[in-house]
């Protein structure tokens, strides 16, 4: 649930998605669900020229359980905040 | 929520965990992303030859098959000569 959180903080920003079969887009994120699927708009395949099955394609919808990276951009996380947030809810977790 | 609402009568590309892809009308989804796609068809790609699109009609597709869906812009789509493409298919989904 914190991870839904952060992601979205972060609609609006530029985000590069690797997927599970080493495809990797980058686009700017439109909204994410509880499964952490993914919505992009204005999308970019990295090396276009070996996969060019997405030229058409503007924006996409990815599914969660098919993303194996998401890069963010590091200025808009508070990297001591998600820190102290993530150690906060697996002490939660841990007391249950 | 990162809905396939915008989608529903728009031209599609499905992008499978098997690589496959498969561009069609998204007649609709559910909570689950299953998707029905009409007039749907399977793109081949491969080095040796073009683009090769199997007519495939109406398809449900289940949603833990699907990897991606892109909104396919037509213009783009209809400049582009697939018989032109040569292309390693996209690869499976690992694990």
């Amino acid at each position: 649930m914190l991870i839904f959180s952060v992601f979205k903080t972060l609609t609006d920003q530029r985000v590069t998605v690797e997927l599970k079969n080493d495809l990797s887009i980058s686009g700017v994120l439109k909204s994410v669900d509880q499964f952490l699927n993914i919505r992009l708009d204005s999308i970019k395949v990295l090396d276009e020229t070996r996969h060019p099955h997405m030229m058409a394609v503007k924006n996409c919808f990815i599914r969660g359980s098919v993303v194996r990276y998401v890069q963010l951009p590091a200025e808009h996380v508070d990297t001591q905040l998600l820190e102290d947030a993530t150690r906060r809810e697996a002490a939660n977790q841990a007391k249950r | 929520m990162a809905s396939l609402q915008g989608y529903v009568d728009r031209r599609v590309l499905l992008v499978l965990q098997d690589g496959r892809a498969i561009v069609g009308v998204l007649a609709g989804f559910d909570q689950k992303s299953n998707v029905v796609l009409s007039e749907s068809k399977e793109r081949v790609y491969s080095m040796e030859e073009g683009v090769e699109e199997i007519p495939l009609g109406l398809y449900l597709v289940k949603g833990d098959m699907i990897a991606l869906i892109g909104e396919i812009d037509d213009a783009i789509d209809q400049a582009v000569d697939l018989s032109s493409i040569r292309a390693e298919p996209i690869p499976a989904i690992r694990y």
